[in-house]
């Protein structure tokens, strides 16, 4: 199955070794996938333990490819993995490859790494559900799609796994069915990641039309032969691609629905992975986007403004879940920004994004084991004063929650502190606004953040009468407290010393200027940081919290309603897009078919007779076949004539 | 080989017409062997397709009325192989899956005091051995129809296709059943009378240039006067794009595909409307190159109208069938791009899309038939809620829906990505609003599934049955052959593209090269 490649051609050589085994990466969750699905209930009894493994052997391939690949010299780290020609028609050739480099790798151990220690937690969270075995089964399929995301070395396999984990996250925003809310979240989700599919589309089918070629390397190398115009058009339609799979405006709107799924599937899909597969997009097609200053201003536009619009809506959510999915939005919206940068910000993208997915997952599955213990509520205006009945969870979501305001030494400190750096050296008016725009968002993401913990841990205890919290089992907390260190520990583990930038490098060149730990705007973050804090104190903690949210100003009931992102969609897409729908019905059911059975009945002779025929007597058809017999003998005497 | 493939179906039809009354069982169970055997034949015949070798294949000529050239002439290119390949899997299955429609109306037991089921006679009375034996008789004339490489011949068999359609929607379909298989019939011969106008004319331009024949490979090398060519080309294509159904001939089919039975249905679109498409790319494209150019933009904007439009009215229906219908009126504009696209792309991703859609639109139709069969209703909302008591049911349905609106890993995905970049090298608007054909997609689908299969389950549908064995051993091959063709197409793009390439090759037709034209490290 694992011909090697070997041309001396290609700038990837052929793997060797223990990574020309890299094809398990994805064989191992996909096989867990299609035997439980394929099992059925036989596999109830031991299909969340098959899940589990599964994940867990493919994190292990993945380090094994890792240790390996350290071996190697920086320039040679870049390794294909050729497994087999799927489309081949003329000169259009996608092959299913895997393309091992510094980059894909990183994702690889943060999908396989967060995935398991994500799989083991859902094992108790997801005890008492029937369908355990199926949620194990859609999780498998999930990491399986998106380690082929990663790992594709061209476009039209990315698209495959693109799409495959739009639809394992389909399929999981759905997984209560029964919920006419989650059923209705999840098929919301796929449509409007398939506007962004859209845009993902269009831009392969260009780049085949100018490069003859959808592969990696074949765009990349000859990106800099095509016009200009070109160039922007791509990046731009990648853009919109990334838009639709990592909640970006203006394909923000189903991110936060997505919530309706079990709080695991938050975690790893909403949170963690798949949601910052845009930013992955971008910063591999950075070839593409150096090209086009256009492109990457509209891509920095994109992740400024989703990351106040997030930290907005986070601010004003009583549903934990909901507020994190702000939050989510917005943080992806500093990653965005930081890809959008260029060279000085794609490291501090990719390490924001896996500090992220540590802190994010973390306060996720710390959510999840507070619903667990608050009889799956979600609204926070019903918690407080958690930290003495659920310790380790308290313990674990407030290194979280220090992790992702930037608490320095913490990893978000590290990590988001860069981007805002990034955007300041940037320079000119343009970066002045993107740099302010990042501050100010990192005081608003203490303000939200701080009113979660304060509202979820400290304070009166408001809880309902039937509510007995408790700390969860030591298969959930467990997770908890690994996610946690790795909250504490990946920003300075990553960034001090630019480890991850040397070891980038070979992907998307070697930093100019090494990192600075204190800049001038160090100072004014954390300022900006107690300040939220402070804010969200008074207001959340020297404040009692009333039960039910007071009417609250204009500003407030419009971050409420997620910026009025529904209701823009509603009337300019959803209410058109039915009237439409409509008046197209009318007008097929009633002016083309209504000419033709006019014709007919013209034919016919009467109307009359179109309706006899639908009397269904047999002599009625023997009339008809009558009348089309008669039609061909009239129609060979004309030809003949 | 071929003719063997004609006549063992044929022969099987009037074998299980001519059995007692009363043997029901054995008329059904002689009507699968003898279509298992076929498929089997088909098989084999596709493993000993020489790849590379001449185009036409298993060939066989004789003489049929020599008076005015008409040849029985048989034979098979890659494009009429996988066609041909496609009907004889899918009659198996539809005969399976029929196994208890027959009796009932349009798959559907009606109330007892139903007007509609009362004055269409007696339920009872249908006879299950002729339902099979007209299945038998249209396997015949589908696999003649796509073999035939004499003119004369495959007009007849595509107007010969008709007969046993008609009779199965006109006797076996739902409570509109008669109009809808009237109206089916009248277009159709409207289309097929253009058609043989058309033929008969090329006898004679033929005739004018000595000798007068309706052999394919001789007619393409006829020079035929441009205007001439472009009046036959109309002739073809209007009988072609009723067949396949092109906007704006479409209204017959979710008249006649939701009146059908649904194992009709699924040969109905999964296979007759083929017949259009398959004709445009071998007829109205080989015969006349030059015709075919000229008319090009007007396909394209109809094409495009149609994936739009059908979409659009998809999305809009209140019954299941009908829905179905009109998602293939979106797909089938899928094809016709494809084909006049005129890249390698196009061509033979519109060839695969054909096999590909067969088999997904067929599995849809087959799991929404199990579906109406158990609820006596095909209206959407008269469901909700069957996941909740029928898992397998859903699961199927799901994944059939999911090829519908071409979801990567499926085989529908590889053909309709092919289609658009094949069309996008050449037709970048057309293309890109055909792309969009991708998001309307996934609204028709999941909103259909949503509505019938998610939310708390309807009164109307607890208890329901989750599938039998005999309808997973039904459903099951044709989701795997999906599933695999989606990550492995490369058996079905092999046999299809040498040809695609020779017919491009026979029209002078070229990829236009990327715009970027020195390519130094392609591997």
């Amino acid at each position: 199955m694992t011909t090697l490649l070997a041309d001396p051609q290609l700038h990837a050589q052929a793997a060797q070794g223990v990574q020309s085994a890299a094809w398990l990466l994805i064989a191992f969750p996909l096989a867990g996938a299609a035997i439980l699905l394929l099992g059925g209930r036989r596999t109830d009894k031991w299909g969340h333990l098959l899940g589990v493994a599964m994940s867990l052997a493919s994190f292990v391939v993945g380090v094994a490819v890792f240790v390996s690949m350290l071996g190697q010299p920086g320039t040679g780290r870049s390794r294909v993995v050729h497994l087999y020609q799927w489309v081949s028609v003329g000169s259009f050739k996608a092959d299913m490859n895997l393309l091992i480099d510094p980059l894909s790798i990183s994702f690889v151990l943060l999908i396989t790494g967060v995935g398991s220690l994500i799989h083991i937690y859902s094992i108790g969270y997801m005890s008492h559900d029937p369908d355990r075995r199926r949620f194990f089964a859609y999780l498998n399929l999930f990491v399986a799609a998106m380690l082929l995301l990663v790992l594709a070395d061209n476009y039209l396999s990315l698209y495959v796994g693109w799409e495959g984990v739009g639809l394992a996250s389909y399929l999981l925003i759905g997984f209560w069915q029964h919920k006419p809310s989650a059923a209705a979240a999840a098929k919301k989700a796929f449509i409007v990641n398939r506007v962004g599919d859209f845009g993902l589309s269009v831009a392969i089918m260009l780049m085949f039309a100018t490069f003859g070629s959808v592969s990696f390397q074949d765009v990349f190398g000859h990106a800099s032969q095509a016009s200009h115009g070109t160039i922007t058009a791509i990046g731009l339609l990648l853009l919109l691609g990334a838009c639709g799979k990592s909640a970006q405006l203006p394909l923000q709107s189903w991110l936060l629905d997505a919530m309706e799924g079990p709080t695991p599937v938050s975690a790893l899909i909403h949170a963690a992975t798949m949601v910052t597969a845009g930013v992955y997009l971008v910063v591999r097609s950075h070839a593409i986007f150096e090209l086009s200053p256009e492109a990457r201003l509209l891509v920095m536009i994109v992740g400024a403004a989703t990351l106040i619009a997030g930290a907005i809506i986070g601010c004003a959510k009583d549903d934990i879940k909901k507020a994190l999915a702000g939050s989510t939005m917005s943080q992806i919206g500093y990653m965005m920004l930081a890809a959008g940068i260029g060279k000085a910000g794609y490291v501090f993208a990719i390490a924001h994004l896996i500090a992220h997915g540590f802190f994010k997952a973390g306060l996720f599955l710390g959510a999840g084991s507070i619903m667990h213990g608050m009889n799956d509520d979600v609204d926070m205006r019903k918690f407080g004063g958690l930290r003495k009945v659920m310790p380790i969870t308290f313990a674990t979501f407030g290194l979280g929650y220090l992790a992702i305001i930037g608490f320095p030494g913490l990893s978000g400190w590290w990590t988001k502190d860069g981007i805002i750096d990034a955007a300041f050296e940037k320079g000119g008016t343009s970066g002045q606004i993107l740099g302010w725009t990042a501050l100010i968002g990192a005081g608003i993401t203490a303000y939200y953040m701080s009113r979660v913990m304060f509202m979820t841990f400290f304070g009166e205890r408001r809880w309902d009468e039937d509510v007995h919290p408790h700390e969860s089992p030591q298969v959930m907390t467990i997770p908890l407290i690994l996610l946690a260190l790795g909250s504490i520990a990946a920003g300075a583990f990553l960034i001090a010393g630019d480890r991850f930038a040397n070891f980038l490098a070979p992907v998307i060149g070697a930093p100019q200027v090494a990192h600075k730990l204190i800049t001038p705007y160090t100072g004014v973050v954390f300022v900006l940081m107690v300040a939220g804090v402070a804010i969200a104190y008074v207001q959340y903690l020297r404040r009692p919290v009333p039960r039910t949210a007071p009417a609250g100003s204009f500003p407030v009931v419009a971050a409420r309603k997620d910026l009025y992102g529904d209701a823009l969609n509603e009337s300019l897409l959803m209410r058109p897009g039915q009237w439409l729908t409509r008046l197209t019905v009318y007008f097929d059911s009633r002016t083309v078919d209504g000419l033709v059975n006019g014709v007919a009945a013209f034919v016919g002779g009467t109307s009359g007779r179109v309706r006899r025929l639908q009397t269904g007597y047999v002599r009625s058809y023997a009339l008809s076949m009558f009348f089309g017999a008669a039609l061909i003998v009239g129609a060979l005497l004309l030809v003949r004539l | 080989m071929l003719t063997a493939l004609i006549a063992i179906p044929a022969l099987g039809a009037l074998l299980v017409a001519l059995l007692p009354k009363g043997r029901d069982e054995l008329a059904k169970r002689a009507a699968l062997v003898i279509a298992l055997a076929v498929a089997v034949l088909t098989v084999v015949m596709a493993v000993r397709f020489k790849i590379g070798g001449p185009r036409f294949q298993f060939v066989e000529q004789h003489w049929w009325i020599k008076q005015f050239g008409v040849h029985y002439a048989v034979g098979v290119d890659g494009i009429a192989l996988a066609l041909i390949v496609l009907s004889a899997i899918l009659v198996p299955v539809v005969v399976l899956a029929s196994w208890n429609d027959a009796e009932r109306s349009g798959g559907v037991t009606l109330p007892p005091s139903g007007e509609a089921g009362r004055s269409q006679g007696g339920e009872a009375q249908r006879s299950v051995k002729t339902y099979f034996a007209l299945l038998l008789s249209l396997e015949a004339m589908m696999i003649g129809v796509f073999a035939a490489t004499d003119v004369f011949l495959f007009y007849v068999f595509f107007e010969a296709m008709l007969i046993p359609m008609y009779f199965i929607i006109g006797s076996y379909g739902g409570p509109q059943r008669s109009y809808a298989a009237v109206k089916f019939l009248l277009y159709s011969l409207f289309g097929g009378l253009l058609m043989l106008a058309a033929v008969i004319a090329l006898y004679v331009v033929s005739a004018k240039g000595g000798n007068g024949t309706f052999l394919f490979d001789e007619l393409t090398k006829l020079h035929i006067q441009p205007t001439t060519a472009k009046w036959l080309f109309l002739g073809f294509i209007i009988a072609f794009a009723i067949k396949a159904p092109l906007v704006p001939f479409h209204t017959w089919l979710p008249d006649a595909a939701g009146q059908a039975p649904a194992g009709a249905a699924v040969l109905l679109v999964g296979v007759l409307d083929k017949v259009g498409t398959y004709g445009m790319l071998r007829f109205c494209i080989e015969l006349f190159p030059g015709a075919a150019k000229w008319f090009t933009p007007v396909v394209l904007t109809l094409s495009v109208i149609g994936i739009v439009y059908g979409a659009i009215l998809a999305i809009g229906q209140v019954d299941i069938k009908r829905l179905i219908a009109y998602t293939s009126i979106s797909h089938f504009g899928f094809i016709t791009l494809g084909i006049f696209a005129m890249t390698t792309q196009g061509q033979t991703g519109a060839t695969l899309y054909m096999v590909n859609h067969g088999f997904s639109t067929g599995a849809l139709f087959l799991v929404a038939g199990f579906l109406i069969s158990r609820r006596g209703s095909a209206r959407i909302d008269a469901f909700g809620g069957v996941r909740k008591v029928a898992p397998l049911l859903a699961g199927t349905f799901l994944i059939a829906g999911l090829s519908g609106l071409s979801l990567p890993g499926l085989s529908t995905f590889v053909s309709e990505f092919l289609v658009l970049v094949g069309t996008f090298t050449r037709y970048k608007v057309p293309a890109i609003i055909a792309t969009s054909g991708i998001i309307l997609a996934a609204v028709y689908i999941l909103w259909m599934y949503q509505r019938t299969m998610t939310g708390p389950t309807a009164e109307s549908v607890k208890g329901m049955r989750d599938l039998s064995k005999r309808e997973l051993v039904v459903i099951a091959p044709v989701l795997a052959i999906l599933v695999v063709l989606g990550f492995y197409p490369k058996p079905a793009l092999d046999i299809i593209n040498p040809s695609v390439k020779q017919s491009m090759v026979r029209v002078v037709q070229h990829d236009p090269k990327p715009a970027i034209a020195e390519k130094g490290t392609r591997p």
